[in-house]
């Protein structure tokens, strides 16, 4: 049997998913359903006064009303951040109370502050806005600059700061500084984003008063952990009376990691009236409620002597959390940051320093990249600016400064085991025809467009894990993760995977892996995932780990499949164990032809027995039953890597960037499949281009969203992208036994800086993210002028 | 959503008797329909018109196009007669929404919602447009009247729009990177003797732009546009463009639909 590991298999769940056949938790009706709406904020910043639900009891079809007094009387907790983070001083980080529905304040438009429930949707809406709240509106704190200074939101939080956080040597890097020849300086807003996944989110709980168990259904990228915090924080329910259903999830890029207030409030309520209590976010609620992604200040420096070698970095970073610190909210803007900072590059001294800071703003959390995106994009335009200010190529101040021996031992934390960044900017100069930029430069130029180039070259830290590791750095959980791999007695299987497809295409992928393994069909092979009733405890997907802890763990966990067929086999073929060799999907008897499928071996495994024609003694010692589980825990993060350069022509009339030319050389190590990878890659891509050109989340002065709907939020579109010219390295990742490295999140990470830089280059001037047009074409006024003043 | 009641008309004149200062005539919908789901508008009755066919259809008579109120964007952006004719007219209706809205929305809704970034409001100032009411014949000119705004009475339904034929005309527009509804559009059609210039987009209501039409009507060409004076006072400015920046995509978008006449 040809090997699957690196063939272009179609997805398995596109025709359900293009077909109008996933079934999402909107799709899910219990008998008896009830419909909730929440009471949100109007107000970015206001005391609650008093809360009025007298009227609103009385309209047609409502059941119940449930405020934050309610949640006080209960005893729900709060929701949590994840990753405690100390400050430089040794100080703990600062963090607001945040329950799920408010009780004295609010604190960004779209907090929650009540839940009606009634028989029907528009019933639910209709007695929601007859729910009176009395509001003192206090002065609401919006720009992450200036936070620090604005009044102060919470009581116990002075300068609005939840840490002050270092990571690396203040005193070496000012020595590296002292050395330089040239010190090249940058300021730079890392815009927010507003993940918008395609579908919203959604939760519907239903009670068993017989059994006294809940069984949420949610979009969730990681029920496992929906049902830990549910249980262990929010106190619902124990874990072993909270089933956590994540069916069909129609996209995440993080903003469904964790729970939040509405799955915690649905559960609860269901409980509390004996009814099943659905939620579905509308889209508005969706922009205003989904956490945010990026938001960062920075300003950076870089020392470099005059033949462009790099002595040392410094990033000194203000993070806006939002309103709460989230699950990963802290976490994103230092560990997933800060390491990163120093990119692909050989860094003698550098540090980060990271300020994170509440305002009243939806909460930041992890999306699309977390942080990489963020440090990548800091280090690579100062790094294009430093090639502007030294005269040299961009390509060639990069080459200069990459390591060429792996494992790399990186600045600030990693130790990247493998990667080949010359062989990858080589690749990537070649497939863009990098020498024939002037050529095409001229050709924009002869019709009054302005052409510019831009690189990028990146390296990210996913698959996150080791648990030990990210435990002592503040983790409140592990990041293995864990696989069942179960032959039903007919001789197909059914794996269990902790891991959560929501447009991954584990379906597809994790399958070819076990096919290979096991020798059996693809299509004889179901993934299951999604339910805590059903497979062990596990992570989710996030962060680019499914494949390589995730894969890794159904690898594991079908060499002990192997291993007990090969015990079995060999009783069932009256030899010795150690000359049982098996492949492709069966066990042989060394140098002879007597051999067993693994199908037999699965169906003797459960008939251990003679029974007329079926001679299947087990051995001894072991059970009947053919099921192993893994438990897999990585030495590594694994570290993918690339150089992408980008084309853009401006038309300095309009300020209007198309993107000319994309091209991008990624090393994920070993390529499970190629199509889904090139998925993920354009899917990156679409995120990372949206942040450069076009999205921007836009709060004004007094904290209301102006971009709450796709009339203000720019989501790119298909035509605003070019074909996409892929290529690839590969260098395999010696964490893990597959040699894969992540690859969902390398888009979102190369873009933003190669877009940017190709825009800066093309019209000579610094802009901010996102380059719009009306940005791009004030830049290219300014320059006319000056050019103009100065002739 | 709020409840209302509903009524299909089986002819003009009870589309017009039913109508009430708390009612709202339906015919694509794609305004209607979102406003009262977002709970924006509210009302008490909502009048089906889609089914009166004498509000449907595309006639060609020498000089004018005429469209019924109720023809939908797909429909005129497919007419063998409107390409023809004005083929600019069908290249705008081509280029309005997505083709959900083209199937279902209509010329008719376009001109009485008179949204500010709205395609069709332009064509009707470039093209002399005669309005077409259950009572009355309004120019183009006396009917946008500002922001959401026209001449239309309480119960006066559009019945029709003629166009008039100019000897070369074209759309050109800027649309909005999110919303890709007009952030300026600019039409600009040669009538015998005259010029027009209308522009959506800028300002709160569509409007001929005099100095440009003036500018052309003496050189009908796009470097007679650089000289006239575009002046940002009164334009609209928001998060995705300033006043300025839509004083410049006027000129800019003029130059272009001269250039493409």
């Amino acid at each position: 049997m040809a090997s699957l590991v690196g063939s272009r298999v179609e997805r398995k769940e596109d025709k359900k998913l293009l077909t109008g056949r996933g079934r999402y938790t909107a799709d899910v009706n219990f008998v008896h359903q009830t419909f909730a709406y929440f009471v949100r904020s109007p107000h970015a910043r206001a005391q609650i006064k008093k809360i009025d639900t007298s009227k609103a009891l009385k309209s047609p079809g409502v059941i119940s009303i449930l405020t934050g007094a309610d949640i006080v009387n209960d005893k729900i907790g709060g929701l949590i951040a994840g990753w405690r983070i100390k400050s430089e001083d040794g100080s703990d980080m600062k963090v607001p109370p945040h329950p799920p529905l408010a009780s004295d304040t609010v604190n960004y438009v779209g907090d929650h502050v009540a839940v009606v429930i009634a028989e029907t949707l528009d019933e639910a809406r209709n007695a929601a806005e007859l729910v009176k709240v009395d509001y003192k509106i206090l002065k609401a704190v919006v720009s992450t600059k200036d936070a620090m200074s604005s009044d102060q939101i919470y009581k116990d939080i002075p300068k609005n700061m939840c840490f002050d956080w270092l990571l690396g040597d203040r005193a070496k890097v000012q020595e590296a500084f002292d050395k330089a020849d040239k010190i090249i300086k940058i300021d730079l807003v890392n815009n927010r984003l507003i993940p918008n996944a395609m579908e919203p989110r959604a939760a519907n709980a239903d009670y068993n008063p017989s059994t006294e168990e809940i069984t949420l259904y949610t979009t969730s990228q990681n029920p496992h952990l929906a049902r830990i915090i549910i249980s262990a924080f929010n106190g619902v329910a124990p874990e072993n009376k909270l089933r956590v259903i994540a069916p069909d999830v129609g996209g995440g890029f993080g903003s469904k990691i964790y729970p939040y207030a509405e799955e915690v409030v649905c559960s609860w309520a269901a409980k509390k009236i004996e009814r099943p209590v659905k939620w579905v976010a509308d889209r508005t609620e969706s922009f205003l409620s989904d956490c945010h992604g990026r938001d960062h200040v920075t300003h950076a420096e870089l020392a470099v002597k005059n033949d462009g070698t790099f002595l040392g970095f410094k990033n000194e970073t203000i993070a806006n959390l939002g309103a709460y610190a989230s699950v990963f909210g802290t976490v994103t803007p230092t560990y997933l940051f800060g390491p990163c900072a120093t990119g692909v590059y050989k860094m003698p001294a550098a540090y980060s320093n990271v300020k994170a800071v509440y305002t009243n703003t939806a909460p930041v959390d992890a999306y699309r990249g977390a942080g990489r995106p963020e440090a990548t994009y800091t280090i690579e335009t100062l790094v294009e600016k430093a090639a502007r200010e030294l005269g040299m190529d961009p390509a060639e101040i990069r080459m200069k400064n990459f390591p060429t021996q792996f494992p790399f031992q990186q600045t600030l934390v990693h130790s990247v085991d493998s990667g080949d960044y010359v062989g990858g900017l080589n690749k990537a100069m070649e497939v863009a025809d990098y020498k024939g930029f002037e050529k095409r430069k001229r050709e924009s130029a002869s019709k009054g467009k302005l052409r510019g180039i831009g690189l990028c070259s990146y390296f990210e830290a996913c698959g996150i894990a080791p648990s030990p590791v990210v435990m002592m750095l503040g983790c409140g959980i592990g990041l293995w993760e864990s696989a069942e791999v179960r032959f039903n007695p007919t001789g197909n299987v059914t794996v269990f995977t902790g891991s959560h497809s929501h447009g991954q295409g584990h379906d597809t992928t994790f399958a070819q892996i076990a096919a290979d393994q096991l020798g059996v069909p693809l299509e004889n092979i179901e993934i299951a995932h999604g339910d805590t009733d059903k497979g062990p405890f596990g992570y989710g997907t996030y962060g680019s780990r499914s494949l390589t802890v995730g894969g890794t763990a159904i690898v594991k966990a079908c060499d002990k499949i192997i291993a007990k067929g090969k015990r079995v086999a060999a009783k069932m073929l009256e030899a010795s164990v150690d000359d049982i060799e098996f492949s492709n999907g069966e066990f042989v008897v060394a140098k002879s032809n007597k051999k067993k499928t693994i199908g037999e071996v699965a169906f003797a495994c459960y008939l251990p027995g003679t029974y007329g024609e079926v001679k299947s003694p087990l051995p001894e010692g072991d059970e009947p039953g053919l099921k192993e589980t893994s438990f897999f825990d990585p030495v590594n993060f694994s570290f993918p890597a690339g150089s992408h350069i980008c084309e853009v022509e401006v038309d300095p009339d309009t300020g209007e960037t198309k993107l000319a030319k994309y091209t991008a050389v990624d090393d994920f190590g070993t390529i499970i499949n190629p199509l889904v990878v090139e998925g993920q890659v354009h899917g990156g891509l679409a995120q990372g281009i949206g942040q450069a050109l076009y999205e921007n989340c836009h709060y004004d002065e007094s904290g209301q969203l102006v971009t709450a709907s796709y009339m203000d939020y720019t989501m790119p579109r298909a035509d605003n992208f070019p074909e996409f010219n892929l290529g690839f390295t590969c260098t395999p990742a010696t964490s893990n036994p597959l040699g894969t490295k992540g690859c969902g999140e390398a888009g979102a990470i190369a873009a933003p800086p190669a877009v940017m830089n190709a825009v800066m280059n093309a019209i000579g001037t610094e802009i901010s993210m996102p380059a719009t047009a009306e940005k791009v074409w004030k830049a290219c006024n300014k320059n006319k002028k000056s050019n103009s003043e100065a002739a | 959503m709020k409840t209302f009641n509903y009524h299909s008309a089986k002819d003009v004149k009870e589309a017009s008797k039913l109508a009430s200062s708390n009612s709202a005539f339906l015919a694509g919908g794609m305004t209607t329909i979102p406003s009262i789901k977002l709970g924006l508008a509210t009302y008490k009755d909502i009048i089906n018109i889609k089914n009166i066919k004498s509000l449907s259809g595309i006639k060609v008579s020498g000089k004018t196009i005429k469209i019924g109120a109720t023809t939908k964007h797909v429909e005129v952006a497919n007419s063998k007669d409107v390409k023809k004719a004005i083929p600019s007219l069908a290249a705008l209706a081509e280029g309005i929404g997505d083709p959900q809205v083209r199937n279902r929305g209509t010329i008719g809704g376009s001109i009485a919602n008179n949204d500010p970034s709205a395609d069709y409001p332009s064509a009707c100032i470039a093209l002399n447009a005669v309005i077409h009411t259950n009572n009355r014949k309004i120019e183009a000119e006396k009917f946008f009247k500002g922001m959401f705004e026209t001449a239309l009475k309480n119960g006066e339904i559009i019945e029709a729009i003629e166009f008039s034929i100019p000897e070369k005309s074209n759309y050109q527009k800027y649309p909005n990177p999110a919303s890709r509804y007009a952030v300026v559009g600019v039409y600009v059609a040669k009538h015998k003797g005259e010029v027009n210039v209308a522009v959506t987009g800028a300002k709160p209501c569509v409007y001929n732009d005099k100095d440009l039409a003036k500018a052309l009507s003496n050189n009908f060409s796009s470097s007679a546009i650089e000289s006239v004076k575009i002046s940002s006072s009164g334009m609209n400015s928001d998060i995705h463009a300033s006043a300025e920046y839509r004083a410049n995509m006027v000129r800019v978008f003029a130059k272009k639909a001269v250039e493409a006449c």
